[in-house]
């Protein structure tokens, strides 16, 4: 479903601050898989989210989702096959519309958008029926006004807004990272549920390693741009949280190492 | 066996009685307000029939008017500063052009209705032209809308011909009505109600067009377009990973907002009875003034209330000078002060610079508090 070749991403390109975030990344994902994403900060893990996203173009490589080749599209095309929901539970709703326009934008994700009305009598009873299953009464406050809504509230809203048209692939960036415990293990439940129902493809950017571990079918470990471990199935089955913070430990140890006879200490 | 009423039952009696009251007395009002009206009538009869034989009231209905007509500038920049989030100053453009668009087309003849679509059009294209200077050559959008302002001044001068067209005897949108309401009010009462006949007619006219332009306006934020558009000022990035062209939909916004402000700038003119090239300057702050007063008296929430609020922002606006520039202030030494028609800008810059500053300076304020 979702093919990276060679894919690679450099910031300020001859510029001092040079970062090569992504490094020469080979990435196949069969339909179905839901892979979760770990690696310390500024692992390339978020930049290889926008990446297939589209947010900036990339300095080599290629993306291809569903068999065609959209390295070159623009974001907003390409959001015809993807679903996005953010860190910040700020980022995936438009505040100062209501719960029903939200989902409104999000039920014309990659379709041309036209001049009748957003939200008809016949949408609205869908996305009553679609909120019932969230079991949070969101249901009955369609005409609510988003900014009004709590930031749990408002994540699982995006969650709804990303899978309400199926996307080819969905792309979780850190979703629950800003959410007290309680909520975000609703959320966490939510995720497994939706994505679970309808077999997505599912690339899931994590800090939480038992998240990472436990959820989907597949884990990747990046570091400095470039995928180190990528486990499933029964290795995957057999790895426990601290066996993946020893090898994390141990990469950084590797680093520190590198470091030191860099710097000749 | 009834025991003696608990606190909680004594409270809920007595909140059942407020509500009982407050659901009732709204009922009361209307009549109450019609004794006091009665008796004041009769009170102030002749006052009354003074001032009104007076026409000093017609200041009013010339604000009135003004107001309507202005209406479509303050739902324009609502579009723009509010629901796009993009500080337009194209606005003292499109105003002028859309008044010299539709002066040029009415001396020679044209159809006073198509000249509002004309000046629609030519306004709309200003607000392309900023769109695309924004988003395609990546130029801060006020930097983007001062250079279309600045080269739309040439092309309204050039449509005009001179810096002003006067429109006395063009066949403007108000000539089909006119012997109506000539019938209605200078054959009945006299040649001292031309002000009056006019004020009146202007005010039933621009009433049904800024009510079809803001319907028009309501519609359209309603539809799936729409929605993408107040999603392009309300959260970029989530709209834009909902598959929305924001460059676009900025686009389309600034064409919309400055094609109704032609409109405007085309009824005022023939309001006014001539389309001058300078008369938009500063309206951007006018603009900005409605909507704030709009928001502020009449709320802004839902969005088809807010339409409605700003246009009641920009009567009250136009109402407010016309009354400041009635008044004379009393100064120690028997002088007088009048405000003049030039000081209305600086009073207006100040008001917008108020109400602008005001959130940041209350924040401030309860920063030192705690």
């Amino acid at each position: 479903m979702l093919i990276t070749r060679n894919l690679g991403k450099t910031f300020h390109a001859g510029d001092v601050n040079e970062i090569k975030a992504l490094r020469q990344i080979d990435l196949h994902l069969p339909p179905g898989d839901f892979v979760s994403v770990i690696g310390s900060n500024g692992a390339g893990k978020s930049t290889l989210l926008n990446a297939v996203a589209g947010v900036y173009p990339v300095t080599t490589g290629q993306i291809i989702i569903d068999g065609q080749d959209v390295t070159n599209w623009p974001e907003h095309k390409r959001a015809a096959f993807v679903g996005r929901v953010f860190q910040d539970p700020l980022t995936g709703t438009a505040a100062s519309m209501t719960i029903e326009q939200n989902l409104a934008l999000a039920l014309k994700r990659g379709q041309k958008r036209t001049l009748r009305t957003g939200v008809t009598e016949e949408r609205r009873q869908q996305f009553r029926e679609v909120l019932s299953h969230l079991e949070l009464g969101l249901e009955n406050r369609l005409d609510t006004r988003v900014n009004l809504l709590s930031g749990g509230q408002r994540q699982t809203i995006t969650l709804t807004m990303a899978t309400l048209v199926r996307p080819k692939i969905l792309l979780l960036d850190e979703h629950t990272a800003a959410l007290d415990p309680a909520t975000a293990h609703k959320i966490v439940e939510l995720t497994n549920k939706i994505i679970g129902e309808d077999q997505l493809t599912t690339l899931m950017v994590t800090h939480n390693m038992h998240q990472a571990l436990h959820m989907g079918t597949r884990t990747l470990m990046m570091h400095q741009g470039q995928i180190l471990f990528d486990f499933s199935g029964q290795e995957r089955e057999g790895m426990t949280v601290a066996r993946l913070v020893d090898m994390f430990a141990e990469v950084r140890q590797q680093e520190l190492a590198d470091d030191r006879l860099l710097l000749g200490t | 066996m009834s025991s003696a009423p608990t606190e909680s039952e004594k409270a809920a009696a007595v909140k059942e009685i407020e509500t009982a009251v407050k659901a009732a007395w709204p009922r009361y009002v209307p009549w109450a307000a019609a004794l006091v009206g009665i008796v004041l009538l009769l009170l102030l009869w002749r006052p009354l029939m003074n001032w009104i034989s007076s026409q000093s009231w017609n200041v009013w209905l010339g604000a009135l008017a003004q107001g309507l007509g202005f209406g479509a500038v303050a739902i324009g920049v609502y579009l723009t500063f509010r629901v796009l989030d993009f500080p337009d100053l194209t606005i003292d453009a499109s105003f002028p052009l859309g008044a010299a668009v539709a002066a040029a087309f009415l001396i020679d003849g044209g159809n006073p209705t198509l000249s509002l679509f004309l000046a629609f059009i030519a306004g709309a294209l200003a607000g392309i032209a900023t769109g695309l200077i924004h988003t395609r050559l990546k130029i801060n959008g006020l930097l983007a809308s001062i250079l279309v302002l600045t080269g739309t001044f040439t092309i309204t001068l050039r449509t005009m011909g001179q810096a002003n067209i006067p429109l006395l005897n063009a066949p403007t949108i108000f000539v089909p009505f006119k012997p109506f309401f000539r019938d209605l009010f200078v054959e009945q009462w006299g040649q001292q109600w031309v002000r009056v006949h006019s004020n009146v007619m202007a005010i039933l006219i621009f009433f049904v067009i800024i009510a079809l332009l803001k319907l028009v306006v309501d519609w359209f934020l309603h539809t799936e377009q729409g929605l993408a558009l107040r999603a392009t000022g309300d959260n970029p990035q989530m709209i834009q990973a909902l598959g929305v062209n924001t460059d676009r939909m900025k686009i389309v916004g600034l064409a919309i907002s400055n094609g109704l402000i032609g409109v405007s700038g085309a009824i005022m003119a023939q309001y006014q009875g001539f389309a001058d090239v300078n008369s938009g300057a500063g309206l951007i702050i006018a603009g900005l003034a409605a909507v704030i007063i709009g928001e502020t008296l009449f709320g802004s929430s839902p969005l088809t209330r807010a339409t409605t609020a700003v246009i009641l922002g920009m009567i009250v606006y136009r109402t407010a000078i016309a009354v400041a520039l009635t008044i004379n202030f009393p100064l120690p030494g028997g002088v007088t002060f009048r405000l003049e028609a030039t000081d209305i800008k600086l009073a207006t810059a100040l008001l917008v610079l108020v109400a602008l500053a005001l959130p940041h300076v209350r924040q401030r304020l309860k920063g030192q508090e705690s």
